[in-house]
């Protein structure tokens, strides 16, 4: 029984990170303009991944 | 919008921290590489520092750095690129940040994640209820952590109702929220000292559950109202809220409506609407004034003449003075009504709020019996009071709270595919009771534009290539008769009279009798009139046409138990051609629009509930005033205002698209209520006799719930790919 009392907690902490992580993207807007975001990742002017050179 | 070649700069807001931003309405993006183009034409125009382009809402946000940056320049920019601008007066721009959704969408996460942690400790309990091994120090420990993660999660999540719950007890009513707000609390605080004092029964996860699944009825209504009033004012924005101001020294500088004063000057260019009501002062012209009172014969336009807001600008340059501002033009009457008119709609009550005036005086009586009967029948007050938290939290009102908004959101975007837009979920309501339908003519039934009917078809070619070189909408009639071909040469358009211009060599010319030298007929037809060289004059002969599914939309309307009437404020013969084409028995003429809202206030007055569909500005007080009303995409800003369904594209069909729709919408959200009657009969006598337990709570409620959504989704798989108008 001992053992539910370090495992629950841990367990309720991870998914309080979740939420912490869900509570950022709302306040962060990623939410506005789920079309938008879709079109973006197509173009490569968005890419914002290293350049071939900055990779090596 | 044509790119005016005038100063914008009034549209472009102040920012925070300095610069100025520019929002803006694209047309015709819809991918990827449209976004691009877009972003990047508007980056490239001088003075901007940023652009972005929201692909969802469809609107251009741009902030110039300093206090450089021409609006102008930035629309042209985007239009080289080919997409379609349209400005938004800068009052209505206001980007109202979506406050309430974003608290509701973090409340509907925090309740998610209680009812998710909630459910790890009360699993191990509810196995217990039913006798496996589980010490009673052991369910204390869980219950206390369950404790911890639901009480504070209820609380957060459950602001939005409490919220609304005092705000309705002060005002000395009591909504939906009223009995949530006390079933949570009460749950909590009995749950709490059941737990100080051992006892077997504590609903902590019962009350985080109830708020979660509330919360998505919440959001769903809240996701409904936000994207149908996105989309209005959308289709506001794409009427321009820009006319031609002249200043004294003769320059012409494009300006906000709002921004002109009496005595102001301004411009009218052939083909723009007039934007403001004023006196002639310069210029000769033709008005079509179909949309201010239907009238479908254009009128003509002289020196010192009063003209109306919303009436087209035909065929030439216009100078007029100002006689009102924007906001208190002669259209004052027609205002007040509207105003009137959406009062009396305001005081319509929901379907929710009737059927929870029913229930929340009887669960909550139920409550207080089960709670003082318990007590005087010697089940001690303690069991007494569990009892009584029991029963008002098996019967909350989940499935209640989402019985309306989960068919309302299926329903609207069923009819959202269809091109109908609707603006609330009361308005859905409000056309699933109508019981007549009451139809403008010019715009609604007809088509409202002129079509060629009576001329020989060599007579037709032979003025076509006249035809073709004018923008007047007769000679556009008679042009896309005769289809393609070329145009005259030399063409000259005479303001208000007509053109002239020399096909193979010879002068002629079209236009009105007068013009051609003809003698004018005393039909009441439109007509036009043609002339070739020195030949006898020519006459064509034009009718507002019908909508082609005009006559099926009204037998199908008849066949729903639908009385048709149609009101309009044209002349008797043009309306009386319609109305015996399309097959409608009542009809009046030549109304004025007071006279359209007393028709309208005289059928409600005999306790008829009309749907108006109309699109004019002589319509707008009757749609104010009507029960439920609908207006055509084409319509004027004051009727898509005063409207409560905007129905986008030519087909008249959506009026009985959207009756449809809102009538099983409405049988939908009668099932869920019956099926929450229902299921209610069974669980508050279960919960009286101290039959349920935490996991039955449980159980009930989800279950419930989804039945309830499931119900709902009928909506969408529903009579998918059947002909409305059969």
């Amino acid at each position: 029984m001992n053992i539910l009392l370090f495992l629950a907690p841990a367990s309720v902490l991870v998914a309080l990170i979740g939420l912490g992580a869900f509570w950022w993207t709302v306040e962060n807007g990623q939410y506005e303009d789920p079309a938008g975001d879709a079109a973006r990742i197509l173009d490569d002017a968005y890419d914002q991944a290293p350049t071939e050179g900055e990779r090596q | 919008m044509t790119a005016l070649d005038t100063d914008l700069s009034a549209f472009a807001r102040p920012a925070e921290g300095g610069g100025r931003r520019l929002e803006l309405l694209i047309r015709g993006a819809r991918c990827a590489s449209c976004l691009g183009k877009v972003e990047r034409a508007a980056a490239a125009a001088p003075g901007v520092a940023a652009a972005r382009l929201n692909l969802t809402s469809g609107k251009l946000s741009v902030s110039f750095g300093g206090p450089g940056g021409d609006p102008a320049q930035v629309i042209r920019a985007v239009e080289d690129a080919g997409y379609g601008v349209s400005l938004f007066d800068p009052a209505a721009a206001r980007t109202e940040e979506d406050r309430e959704g974003r608290s509701l969408t973090l409340a509907l996460g925090v309740a998610a994640f209680g009812v998710g942690n909630a459910m790890m400790f009360s699993v191990p309990v509810w196995a217990g209820l039913f006798g496996q091994e589980l010490q009673p120090a052991s369910r204390t420990v869980l219950y206390w952590f369950s404790a911890a993660v639901a009480a504070p999660c209820a609380l957060y999540a459950g602001r939005p109702f409490f919220a609304s719950a005092w705000r309705s007890l002060r005002r000395g009513r009591a909504n939906m929220d009223v009995p949530i707000t006390l079933g949570v609390l009460l749950t909590l605080a009995v749950s709490f000292s059941e737990l100080i004092q051992g006892g077997a029964h504590a609903y902590f996860d019962a009350a985080v559950s109830l708020l979660f699944l509330l919360l998505i009825g919440r959001w769903l209504d809240h996701q409904l109202r936000r994207k149908a009033q996105g989309a209005a004012r959308d289709l506001l924005a794409l009427q321009s809220p820009v006319a031609r101001r002249i200043e004294p020294d003769g320059g012409e500088h494009g300006a906000p409506v709002s921004a002109f004063g009496v005595g102001d000057r301004f411009a009218v260019l052939a083909g723009e609407r007039v934007p403001l009501d004023g006196v002639v002062e310069a210029g000769e012209s033709e008005i079509d004034n179909a949309l201010v009172n239907g009238e479908t014969a254009p009128s003509v336009a002289r020196l010192g003449m009063a003209l109306h807001a919303g009436a087209m600008n035909l065929s030439g340059r216009l100078a007029l003075r100002a006689t009102a501002r924007a906001e208190d033009s002669t259209l004052a009457a027609i205002a007040r009504l509207m105003e009137a008119g959406a009062q009396s709609k305001s005081v319509y009550v929901r379907l929710a709020d009737r059927a929870a005036a029913i229930y929340v005086p009887v669960v909550h009586t139920l409550a207080l019996l089960t709670f003082a009967g318990g007590w005087a029948l010697g089940l001690g007050p303690r069991e007494a009071l569990l009892r009584a938290a029991a029963v008002l939290i098996v019967t909350c009102p989940c499935a209640l709270g989402l019985a309306v908004p989960a068919v309302q959101i299926a329903a609207c975007g069923r009819l959202f595919r269809k091109g109908v837009l609707v603006k609330s979920g009361a308005a859905l309501e409000r056309l699933a009771e109508t019981d007549c339908v009451v139809l403008d003519k010019t715009g609604v039934l007809t088509e409202g534009r002129p079509h060629l009917i009576l001329g020989p078809p060599d007579d037709i070619l032979a003025a076509a290539p006249l035809a073709r070189a004018s923008r007047h909408p007769l000679a556009q009639a008679l042009a896309a008769e005769a289809g393609p071909g070329a145009a005259a040469e030399g063409v000259r358009e005479i303001a208000g009279q007509g053109v002239e211009g020399r096909i193979d060599g010879l002068v002629c010319r079209l236009g009105r009798a007068g013009f051609v030298g003809a003698e004018a007929s005393p039909s009441p037809d439109t007509e036009l009139w043609f002339r070739r060289g020195e030949d006898v004059p020519i006459r064509f002969s034009f009718v507002d046409r019908l909508r082609d599914d005009a006559v099926a939309t009204v037998s199908a309307l008849r066949r729903r138990g639908l009385e048709v009437e149609v009101l309009s404020g044209d002349a008797e013969g043009p309306v009386a051609r319609a109305v015996k084409a399309s097959g409608i028995a009542r009809w009046r003429s030549g109304l004025t629009p007071l006279e359209k809202a007393a028709a309208i206030d005289e059928l409600m007055a005999a306790g008829r509930k009309p749907l108006m569909v109309g699109d004019g500005l002589n319509d707008a007080a009757a749609l104010a005033r009507a029960h439920a009303s609908m207006a055509p995409g084409s319509a004027l800003e004051a009727s898509q205002n005063a409207a409560d369904l905007v129905f986008e594209g030519g087909k008249l069909s959506a009026i009985v698209d959207a009756i449809d729709v809102a009538r099983a919408a409405r049988a939908r959200a009668l099932e869920n209520f019956g099926f929450s009657a229902l299921y209610n009969l069974v669980a508050a006598p279960a919960a009286i006799f101290g039959l349920v337990n935490p996991l039955v709570a449980a159980l009930a409620m989800s279950g419930s719930s989804l039945v309830v959504m499931l119900n709902a989704l009928r909506m969408t798989w529903a009579a998918r790919g059947r002909d409305t108008l059969a």
